[in-house]
């Protein structure tokens, strides 16, 4: 090893090193800015609740008059100042009518609102300040780890320690993070009033785009976009040699910030629908509710286009574009989830189960999951048009499965599981065993597309890294090693199975779908073109 | 009915048993010393450096034996009888059979070196092999490679995965002198240069050195350079693992010699894999050829003439591909290192040394005869498609971009390999009829 190089070496170490550090201080001061601060309502507290819309006119004046008591009370922990409100909406609900109770979520809200205002501390007094040291610096921090590793070694597979290291596979780190995901996801879906400093720091952001405050879901899509786009520039550093990846993974950044995340913030702030013009139904599975239904075709032009788009992207875009391209053209270069799990899962990738036991149980959940969307989807619209002219056909069901959907798929298993169980079962737990869309999409691959995942005659080894690597838990060595082509539902086309196969065995394609399912190969027998048995 | 006993677990004896079953309900033991199941040997170096555990190695399921009525037996066959059709194994047990095969594989060469039983002296073909090295690694700082073929650089990739300083000695000037022409063997030496690997060609080892503490210390050249190391690695090659079948009457040479149909002298024994040596090899081919891909095409050959369709062992058209630490070769048909009488090689090369082609032909009638990729990969379908139907050079570079399999996005670098030919023969320039690009996306049809 010649000596230049070597202290250059060491040179990108340290900054990679430093950068990790700046990740940690920006982490720590993330993590522990949610616990610092205090508690109390005081006047100035109930006039901001009263400005901001938050608390409904109808219970407004009786919440308040029930506050007025802890008005000046100290809370060092949210947990007792939240149990007190708790109470205290209990108490009035107790003075009004059957009418105009404050119901669950209306009660979730609240308490997050009063949280939010009566929260005092260095966060509130100084959220920009927070911001930076936070969000910034870990965002920073992280990528100055990443970049380095350019001039550190050469471009190629480098999946060196994957099944030493603690965080990606399943040690002590690894059960660390996957907890730590989970804990934010039920806090964010569930109980949101005691995170309402993180939420605040989205103020910055919020204010700059939107005009106003964070709410928990700008946060969160914020949080999205950043841990995305931070991820990715690691994927693009780990695949710099690859272009598929390179493109792919600009695509899904694209997607995100764009679509995802600036485009509905600013719509928002012309007062128009926050639409992400890419999310489809039944991913989108409220799409077709009512009250969306009701809110496109009151908002003027701009809300049937949207109505009309959707309709359109769902109907006709998906299955058309998967045909051409197949079920990747969506998965994993437009679609959220497909994005964060290519890039913050990318890391976790082959800890999917490969076993054919899992691929059943796939099978089993996730068209159970599309049935019980599209199920769902056809009562409410019949409800929906039912009810235009009289009793809707089947009263009062729907809020019921609606709302079992919203909990069940909606957060538990899209967010709570999808995200949280990277560290413990893969990054595509939620793209593979429960979206609807996936499904959708999936048969249209299967049956009626141009893609294939080719494999290259007899070059197969059988070493197994595309069957560890694919995301999906598909045995891609199955195929491979038999000369077969690789045609499967699940396969969202990341081509990293292409990416890590040492004897450039597969390629993802798409062309005429004569031969796409090949029976012949050149594994058999050598040159002998004999049906595979 | 007829009981089959399989020796050796590996792509030949799991091939041949897979298909017999496939075929037919014979009784069917598969034998192994090394593993209770068949893993990918290919794949070793990929469970020292991390990427894939021991489970991710293997090709089937557990489960996937029993449900196919393939029994496993983990035993080391000590002797075998041809004439009572027996098998004696080291647990003491004894084992009829009617029909035997022997794919028991390679073990590593070792030439006499003095030194070479040291501890610390390893090479690496199984998976103890493997655990041996792990052991080694403890505490190893720097280690000499001996022997520059496709395990001595994986081995080299495996230990500079844990940052381990590696002198390599090659015996050859030049890499792989026997199937590489000398732009593709410098392109592989600076590869492995740049990877911080002090590569010495035409380096020869002299003896093994040992410590106080009777492990090895350092290796000494033939130029008397003496080399500290706490690992040595020898890859100098495999041969056949048939020690035990000396004194069974089962004709052996280098190998266990087999007729076209993989039968040894004995109708009811045949050999697969690794371990054969075929009496008549086809021209421009080695009587013993140590490959996944001919273990893979001798196993299903002989489960046919098993199972009653005679069949002749025909390794095909030659291809093979490896991986140089980053870099990807892929060769299909005949690129020998120097072009024959009445040959003549085409050659493109990238800037970087990353990337090379070559197509390789006979220069009278321009029939092409082998391709020769380094980080870039073709078809193998169309590549022999082309061979078989003895395709002119020019017409193979016309529409050299369908040959292209490189990932979508890729630059393709079939054109600069034209303008070179243009140079060449400026007489009728040649246009690349075909390229792959966004056209391709929507064209309906199968072209060619
Ligand atoms: C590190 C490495 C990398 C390689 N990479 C490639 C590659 O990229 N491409 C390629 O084409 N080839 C490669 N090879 C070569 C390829 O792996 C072999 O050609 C192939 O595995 C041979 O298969 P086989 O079935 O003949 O024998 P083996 O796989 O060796 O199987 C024989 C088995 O029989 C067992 N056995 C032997 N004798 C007895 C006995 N008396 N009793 C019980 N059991 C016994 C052995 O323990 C062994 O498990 C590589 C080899 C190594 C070591
Ligand atoms: S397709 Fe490639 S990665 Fe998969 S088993 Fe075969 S050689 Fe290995």
């Amino acid at each position: 090893m010649s000596e230049p190089s070597s202290s250059k070496i060491s040179l990108l170490t340290w900054i990679r090193g430093s950068g990790f550090a700046a990740f940690v201080v920006g982490l720590s001061v993330f993590l522990a800015s949610v616990t610092l601060s205090d508690y109390r309502i005081t006047g100035d507290t109930l006039q901001e609740l009263a400005e901001n819309g938050v608390i409904k006119e109808e219970h407004r004046e009786a919440l308040f008059a029930e506050l007025a008591p802890l008005e000046g009370t100290y809370y060092s922990s949210v947990r007792a100042f939240l149990a007190d409100v708790d109470r205290k909406i209990s108490e009035t609900n107790e003075g009004l009518g059957d009418g105009s109770q404050i119901w669950e979520y209306d009660r979730g809200e609240y308490k997050q609102a009063l949280a939010r205002a009566a929260a005092t501390g260095p966060v509130p007094d100084r959220t920009t300040l927070f911001f930076w040291l936070s969000l910034v610096l870990a965002s920073v921090g992280a990528i100055v780890s990443f970049v380095p590793k350019i001039w550190q070694s050469t471009a190629g597979i480098k999946n060196d320690g994957v099944f030493f290291s603690s965080a990606k596979s399943r040690g002590f780190w690894g059960i660390a993070l996957g907890v730590f995901l989970i804990g934010f996801y039920i806090a964010l879906y569930f109980f949101p009033a005691y995170i309402v400093n993180w939420i605040r720091l989205g103020d910055p952001v919020s204010q700059a785009l939107r005009g106003r405050p964070a709410d928990r879901w700008f946060f969160y899509g914020m949080m999205y976009t950043v841990v995305l786009l931070v991820m990715a520039v690691r994927m693009a550093v780990h695949y710099r040699h690859n272009r598929y990846q390179l493109v792919r993974t600009a695509s899904i950044s694209f997607f995100q910030l764009g679509f995802a995340f600036l485009i509905p913030a600013v719509l928002e702030s012309m007062n128009k629908p926050a639409y992400d013009f890419k999310n489809a139904w039944p991913l989108d599975y409220d799409f077709f509710f009512d009250w969306n239904i009701n809110n496109l075709t009151s908002g003027g032009a701009f809300g049937w286009f949207i109505l009309f788009w959707g309709i359109g992207l769902a109907v006709i875009l998906v299955p058309l574009f998967s045909y051409f391209f197949g079920k990747r053209w969506y998965c994993s270069w437009v679609c959220g989830c497909g994005g964060l799990a290519e890039t913050l899962g990318d890391p976790f990738r082959h800890l999917s189960d490969k076993r054919l036991k899992a691929w059943k149980v796939e099978r089993w959940i996730i068209h159970s999951v599309l049935v019980f969307a599209v199920v769902m989807t056809g009562l409410v619209l019949i409800n929906f048009f039912s009810g235009q002219s009289g009793e809707p056909l089947f009263g009062q069901a729907t809020p019921k499965i609606r709302k079992a959907y919203g909990f069940l798929i909606g957060s538990i298993f899209a967010g709570v599981v999808g995200t949280g169980f990277y560290p413990f079962l893969g990054n595509r737990v939620w793209c593979r065993f429960g979206c609807p869309l996936a499904a959708i999409l999936g048969l249209v691959q299967k049956i009626k597309s141009r893609f294939r995942i080719t494999t290259n005659g007899g070059q197969c080894i059988s070493c197994g890294n595309c069957s560890t690597y694919c995301e999906m838990g598909i045995d891609v060595r199955w195929y491979a090693q038999r000369g077969q082509n690789i045609i499967r539902s699940s396969c969202v086309g990341c081509g990293i199975c292409a990416a890590v196969c040492p004897r450039g065995v597969l390629r993802l394609e798409t062309g005429p779908e004569e031969g796409r399912y090949n029976e012949v190969s050149l594994v058999q027998l050598g040159q002998g073109r004999i049906d595979v048995v | 009915m007829k009981r089959i006993v399989i020796i050796g677990n590996g792509i030949a004896g799991i091939t041949a048993a897979r298909h017999i079953r496939k075929r037919s309900d014979h009784p069917i033991t598969v034998i192994s010393a090394e593993s209770d199941h068949f893993f990918s040997r290919t794949a070793l170096m990929y469970i020292y450096m991390g990427h894939m555990a021991y489970e991710n190695t293997k090709p089937y399921e557990d489960a996937f034996w029993e449900k196919n009525r393939i029994e496993l037996l983990r035993e080391y066959v000590q002797r075998v009888d041809p004439e009572k059709r027996q098998l004696h194994l080291a647990g003491g047990r004894d084992l009829d059979y009617d029909i035997l095969i022997l794919a028991t594989g390679s073990k590593s060469n070792r030439f006499g070196w003095p030194g070479q039983d040291l501890p610390g002296v390893q090479s690496l073909y199984s998976l103890q092999d493997l655990k041996l090295l792990e052991h080694n690694s403890r505490s190893l700082q720097r280690a000499v490679i001996i022997g520059g073929g496709l395990i001595g650089i994986e081995l080299a990739e495996m230990l500079r995965s844990r940052r381990i300083d590696i002198t390599f000695l090659v015996r050859e000037t030049k890499w792989m002198d026997f199937a590489f022409p000398r732009e593709e063997a410098e392109m592989i030496e600076d590869h492995i240069r740049e990877h911080h690997i002090d590569l010495r060609m035409a380096t020869e080892l002299d003896r093994i050195e040992a410590g106080a503490d009777g492990r090895v210390r350092s290796v000494v050249t033939k130029d008397g350079e003496e080399i500290p190391c706490q690992l040595v690695g020898l890859t100098v090659g495999v041969s056949p693992n048939i020690d035990f079948l000396a004194g069974s009457g089962i004709e052996t040479q280098r190998g266990i010699l087999v007729d076209d149909f993989l039968r040894t002298n004995y109708p009811e024994i045949y050999a697969a894999g690794d371990c054969a040596q075929i009496r008549n090899p086809q021209p421009g081919r080695r009587p013993i050829e140590p490959l996944w891909y001919t273990g893979r095409t001798m196993g299903e050959t002989l489960a046919r003439t098993i199972c009653g369709q005679e069949t002749a062992y025909d390794p095909g058209r030659w291809f093979n591909s490896a991986k140089f630490l980053d870099l990807e070769w892929q060769v299909y048909g005949q690129v020998p290192p120097l072009p024959g009488e009445g040959e003549e090689t085409l050659f493109w090369q990238d800037e970087g040394g990353q990337k090379s082609l070559r197509i390789h032909s006979r220069k009278d009638d321009g029939v092409v005869l082998g391709f020769n990729l380094m980080g870039i990969r073709y078809r193998h379908e169309l590549c022999e498609q082309w061979l078989a139907e003895g395709r002119t050079l020019r017409y193979v570079l016309e529409n050299l971009g369908a040959a292209n399999f490189d990932p979508e996005f890729y630059r393709q670098h079939e054109a600069a390999l034209l303008e070179i030919y243009n140079r060449q023969y400026p007489g009728a320039p040649l246009r690349l009829k075909r390229r792959r690009g966004l056209r391709h996306f929507f064209q309906l049809r199968k072209a060619v």
